[in-house]
């Protein structure tokens, strides 16, 4: 027999408040082991590079927090959008609760690759497309977390921020092509949808483990702060004060 | 394995300072950012509490 699960349910602040707080130990769990897993490959298993030596060790931090701050943005900018269009409260919320662990990872693919930069290129920063456009996403989180911060009324707020987030999605495409379009500094993919890798299988494993922590933690950050932000906003629905007995 | 010693550990062949630097700056982002959610988490119980 077929049972139907209701999605829908999930939309309501309430219930989804109540599903977040049971998943997030586990996204956080699933993040320390695939950190331990992705560590131990990337130090212990990958070889020495030809031609970088160890300095190319920072790729296992780099490419996954480069990854994530693009990826997120997309999906901060969808579930804005969703708000947008359908007026949905929890859409709008994600979002916000998204934006602050993108921004994080932006800063640390920016710091990571100027660690590296420094010894390859023998400059911590250049202007070239990639860095540029990178830099360019870090400051659409900051405009997108501080419009809204600016703004009192959070329906208002969803709103304004999801025009920034939704304008500034076309600067995503233009940093994953950037080091296609224009003659850059950065280097090329080493991985892509179209290709075998030009690295290693050790390194993209270490890589790939390195991905999948990241993205399970900025799950787990992410439910965090989503629950916050529905306790913030909702703090005058009844169900806010029944839940505050069976909560931990 | 690729290390001979733990010292070569810490070195990484003379790029010490930038491997790190790199991962040691992420652990403190992300220690950072959970433990500011936490502090946030406490300050809106606290406040439900205070509204009931």
């Amino acid at each position: 027999m077929i049972t139907h699960t209701n999605w829908f349910k999930y939309s309501s602040p309430a219930t989804f408040y109540q599903l977040a707080g049971k998943l997030t130990p586990w996204f956080f769990a699933a993040a320390i082991l695939f950190t331990i897993a992705g560590i131990y490959v990337s130090f212990f298993v990958a070889p020495t590079d030809a031609q970088q030596g160890e300095a190319y060790r920072i790729i296992f931090i780099h490419v996954p927090a480069a990854w994530m701050s693009m990826f997120i943005y997309i999906v901060m900018a969808c579930w804005s959008g969703i708000g947008l269009a359908f007026n949905t409260r929890l859409s709008s919320m994600v979002a916000s609760a998204l934006a602050p662990t993108g921004a994080l990872m932006t800063f640390i693919a920016l710091w990571t690759g100027s660690l590296w930069g420094k010894p390859m290129w023998g400059t911590w920063w250049v202007w070239d497309a990639r860095l540029t456009s990178e830099l360019i996403l870090l400051f659409l989180y900051f405009g997108f977390m501080s419009l809204q911060a600016a703004i009192d009324d959070p329906r208002r707020a969803d709103k304004a921020g999801a025009v920034i987030a939704l304008v500034g999605v076309i600067n995503v495409p233009i940093i994953y092509f950037s080091v296609k379009w224009w003659n850059t500094l950065h280097q090329g993919a080493s991985v892509s949808l179209t290709r075998s890798p030009s690295m290693a299988a050790t390194m993209l494993i270490g890589m790939l483990l390195m991905a999948l922590a990241f993205w399970m933690y900025s799950i787990g950050a992410m439910l965090m702060r989503v629950r916050c932000i529905i306790l913030e906003r909702e703090r005058n629905a009844a169900w806010v004060k029944s839940v505050q007995g069976d909560e931990r | 394995m690729n290390w001979e010693s733990v010292s070569a550990f810490i070195a990484m062949g003379g790029y010490g300072g930038f491997v790190w630097g790199s991962y040691g700056i992420t652990a403190a982002c992300f220690a950072i950012e959970i433990w500011l959610l936490l502090a946030r988490q406490r300050r809106v119980r606290r406040q439900l509490l205070g509204q009931q």
